[in-house]
């Protein structure tokens, strides 16, 4: 099996909570993101699903270094991520790129949208202004924009157009990974199909990897290679996408299934319907973090954390169910 | 279902008069809900569907906008005429309304039980003693755990399902003839939203309560709703028993938003897509509204606008192409 | 078009007008004293002459023309305070609020502590220790307007800081100086320029009160604030020395403050209508 081109080993990110103004004590820690590992394939798309607080945004934000691990390693075509400086840092500020949700929070509203599209290059010095126009024009052509727009501002183009241009600016430095943080959550029904079937033509052309953060379950079923499932801070289900979901395993897995809203009235199935709340990540339950509103908890899934294990080929569970 | 039709709309019709013009953002619109029953309103952003909502319950931005034309018959009677005094009595009592964002739905600054007794206490005048009780009763009836706790709690001590389910107990509080839900769940994570469209659901069947509900998402209407309508440009363009359109979507636009959605049971290489977008509501085209970005559009469909044409038992699309089918 | 505040802008163009051609329209000298001709009234009242058509003062100056001179006094020291104020004040603003962290808590207490001051009181001081004058005034003026521009365009910058594009500015790899130029400042221009006119009106009254108490401009230079100091003993019989540029003084801040409100409703988004 050749080497993954992105992998995360023990990965873990606690925020302290602090009381107090002027001489702040530590008393506690968000457990955002506690002890995960998972890889990324070059050219293939790994969808990470969860719910509000599961950590899946704070992963991303670790792999795109916009904040650093307290502990554990991530892994860029073998090289250590962390503490890159200079021309590394460079060179993976151009290699792993991203697009946000939010299409009217992403572009900077002064900033004309060919400039907005160039700035990875211009920041590395990617190449001459010439080069870069050039580069700029080539890539709103592949979202399908037009190169004469590159002078207009952001307001002027629509929801949709918005998130092409996030994605070209993503795609301008020539990336091998890219951080979709629920891409299309936030435009119209019949915009997101574009958008989508958009995205994987891009894959498949410039064989870019991508880590697909989404709640809705379809839409990682359409486009991910390889899903795993988060809860609170952890991975409880990691599989290639057609097992994971043909071959369900963990009960919230189970539970995030059936909460999948139907394609069709004759389709409404008969539902696991999870008890209370999802429980603060500032105090996560003891052993199984999900044995608090699992349906098919056992005694021993509150006293022993089940690890991440695989239970059938290729397929890795974290439930004493399996174990 | 029951056949009292409990509200009926009549060729409403919503202007915006804005600096650059008059936005004709409802542009005559017509459906009926009866008792007991779920209506789906659908369509994409801009199409008009909440300002419908705002126009059922007159709570449109002034000046700004006025319902020029058009009867909104609640039991009979018309709304619209009615005067502000007494849609103040109708607001919350008759029809109720719950809207996307929990955040914003709730006051801040008073507690979860001053804002519920608010509500109740107006049923029960003058029954002082009997409000906290009821309250708490309100809060149980959505399933809100512990409520004698939550009614000393504010809004942001509870998190965004919670917060839904205290609005939807405010606007059930008065046992409205209609709720008018407008995308009540888009903000809540999946789990939650399904535990709450059960609540939902449950609190219909037991009241006969008729449900509006407004969204964008087919596959809420595929779970709640008997009836659906689908909404383009200001416009109904489709509408039915929630079957018959699933089964079989007549209209160019019902189509292609279906089959541009991501479906658990079908895999498909690549999405149904809409070319192009919607029309500005300041630059509408004179024949069908969709015709610009449907592919089967011939002259007639542009230059003129499509009549009703019945489908099935109830169902009908707004489509020079299904006419010349039937 | 329409929409402009006319009222506003015709005084505010009027008075550059008249700060920008006073030597060329100023029918006499501000500073030539002509004792025979003073403490006479305005041409429309009696005794007065279209010689000096808004009267002279106790020295016989003529008050249009110290008029015209003032106003060049009012810009001049406006411009530079707020330049210099109000430059110091956005870059803070802007440091202050994107770094956070320690530097943030530091710039903010000494804000805080800057705000405090008895402003006046300190103006006070300076033109006692470094003696009255164009570059007193403004150093004074400008520590009054540092404080409150790096408060405001702080709060700004954090909400800004929120927005998805600043984050994704690091992952296109962006130092920090580089976001607080070309992303930070343009979205922060908009509350700067509103910030610019509404303080425009604090910074006349400022100088004038100033010069009121003596800390200001240093006579002969007219100032409107010294005119109304001079002023100050003949109210009940030669009003016009400290009325006019008492005047002058309200018309244009109060152009100025309507100026500042109609450029924030048309900048802020918002609050802009449906």
């Amino acid at each position: 099996m050749t080497e993954p081109l992105l992998c995360a080993e023990s990965l873990r990110k606690h925020f302290p909570v602090t009381k107090g103004i002027l001489f702040a004590k530590t008393v506690g820690h968000v457990k955002a993101v506690d002890d995960i590992d998972f890889s990324i394939a070059t050219g293939e798309t790994l969808g990470l699903v969860g719910e509000s607080g599961c950590g899946k945004t704070t992963t991303s934000r670790l792999i795109l270094r916009l904040e650093q691990p307290t502990s554990g390693q991530i892994r860029l075509q073998g090289k250590s991520i962390h503490g890159m400086q200079g021309k590394a840092l460079r060179d993976y500020r151009r290699l792993v790129q991203a697009v946000f949700q939010d299409p009217w929070s992403s572009l900077n509203s002064r900033m004309p949208v060919g400039k907005i599209i160039a700035e990875s290059l211009v920041v590395t010095q990617w190449g001459s202004r010439r080069d870069i126009s050039q580069r700029v024009a080539e890539v709103m052509v592949e979202v399908g924009l037009r190169p004469a727009d590159a002078q207009h501002y952001p307001h002027e183009f629509s929801g949709g157009q918005r998130q092409r241009i996030a994605l070209a600016s993503a795609l301008a430095s020539n990336p091998k990974l890219i951080v979709l943080d629920e891409p299309v959550s936030a435009l119209d029904v019949s915009i997101r199909a574009q958008i989508l079937n958009l995205l994987k033509d891009i894959q498949q052309r410039d064989n870019v990897a991508y880590l697909l953060i989404a709640h809705n379950l379809a839409t990682v079923r359409h486009m991910a290679h390889q899903t795993a499932v988060m809860y609170l801070g952890q991975i409880v289900d990691y599989a290639p996408t057609e097992e994971l979901f043909c071959n369900v395993l963990h009960p919230y897995t189970k539970a995030l299934l059936a909460a999948v809203l139907p394609d069709h009235p004759d389709l409404r199935n008969d539902e696991i319907v999870l008890t209370g709340e999802v429980p603060s990540p500032l105090n996560p339950p003891s052993g199984c973090r999900f044995h608090t509103r699992c349906p098919f908890v056992m005694p021993k899934c509150a006293q022993d954390e089940p690890p991440l294990r695989e239970a059938t080929s290729g397929h890795r569970v974290a439930c004493h169910l399996y174990s | 279902m029951s056949g009292d039709i409990v509200l009926e709309v009549r060729d409403l019709h919503t202007h915006f008069f804005l600096r650059r013009g008059v936005v004709k953002v409802v542009d005559g619109v017509s459906f009926s809900l009866a008792r007991g029953e779920v209506l789906g309103l659908v369509g994409e952003s801009g199409c008009g569907k909440s300002v419908t909502a705002l126009s059922l319950l007159r709570l449109l931005p002034q000046p700004a906008a006025r319902t020029v034309q058009g009867k909104v018959l609640l039991d009979g009677e018309n709304i619209l005429t009615k005067s502000d005094r007494e849609m103040r009595q109708i607001r919350g009592s008759k029809i109720a309304m719950i809207l996307q964002d929990p955040q914003t739905s709730l006051n801040p600054v008073f507690t979860i039980g001053d804002q519920l007794r608010e509500s109740i206490a107006k049923l029960y005048p003058g029954q002082h003693d009997t409000v906290m009780p009821r309250v708490i009763e309100a809060l149980r009836k959505v399933k809100l755990a512990a409520p004698e706790q939550r009614i000393d709690q504010y809004p942001h001590q509870m998190s965004g399902g919670m917060k839904q389910r205290v609005v939807g107990a405010i606007a059930i509080s008065r046992e409205p003839r209609v709720l008018i839900a407008d995308e009540p769940t888009t903000a809540l994570d999946v789990t939650i939203q399904l535990q709450y469209l059960k609540l939902l659901k449950e609190l219909q069947q037991n009241s006969d309560m008729a449900i509006l509900f407004i969204t964008h998402d087919f596959g809420i209407v595929a779970k709640m709703c008997d009836r659906v309508a689908v909404m383009y440009a200001g416009r109904i363009v489709e509408s039915g028993p929630v079957r018959q359109v699933f089964d079989n979507p007549r209209h160019p636009y019902t189509q292609a938003l279906i089959g541009s959605v991501p479906k658990m049971r079908r895999q498909v290489g690549r999405l149904q897509t809409i070319e192009g977008q919607p029309p500005a509501f300041s630059d509408l085209p004179h024949g069908c509204r969709f015709a610009p970005r449907c592919p089967l559009a011939d002259d007639r469909c542009q230059t003129t606008y499509p009549s009703s044409f019945a489908v099935g038992a109830e169902h009908t699309a707004d489509c020079w192409k299904v006419g010349a089918a039937v | 078009m329409k929409n402009l505040p006319w009222a506003s802008l015709v005084i505010i163009v009027t008075m550059l007008f008249m700060a920008v051609f006073a030597p060329f329209i100023a029918p006499h000298s501000p500073i030539d004293q002509t004792l025979a001709d003073k403490l006479l009234p305005p041409f429309w009242e009696e005794g007065g002459s279209a010689k000096y058509l808004l009267g002279t003062d106790v020295f016989g100056r003529d008050v249009l023309s110290r008029l015209f001179y003032g106003a060049r006094v009012s810009m001049i020291v406006s411009a530079l305070a707020l330049t210099v104020g109000g430059g110091v004040g956005l870059v803070i603003g802007i440091v202050s609020g994107y770094v956070g962290g320690r530097v943030d808590n530091l710039l903010m207490r000494i804000v805080d502590a800057a705000l405090a001051f008895p402003a006046i009181l300190f103006a006070l001081l300076l033109a006692v220790t470094m003696g009255q004058g164009l570059r007193t005034i403004v150093i004074a003026i400008s520590l009054l307007l540092w404080a409150r521009f790096a408060r405001v365009v702080r709060g700004e910058v954090l909400a800004l800081k929120q927005r998805d594009f600043i984050a994704l500015a690091r992952v296109h790899g962006c130092s920090p100086v580089r976001i607080m130029v070309t992303h930070i400042l343009p979205n922060v221009m908009n509350t700067f320029m509103v910030l610019l006119t509404l303080y425009v009106g604090v910074v006349i009254v400022a100088e004038a009160s100033l010069s009121f108490l003596g800390a200001g401009v240093p006579p002969p230079t007219p100032s409107w604030g010294l005119m109304v100091a001079e002023g100050r003993g003949k109210i009940a019989s030669a009003w016009w020395i400290s009325l006019i540029p008492g005047v002058a003084i309200t018309l244009v801040v109060l152009a100025f403050n309507l100026f500042g409100d109609w450029l924030r409703d048309r900048l802020d988004p918002k609050l802009r209508q449906l």
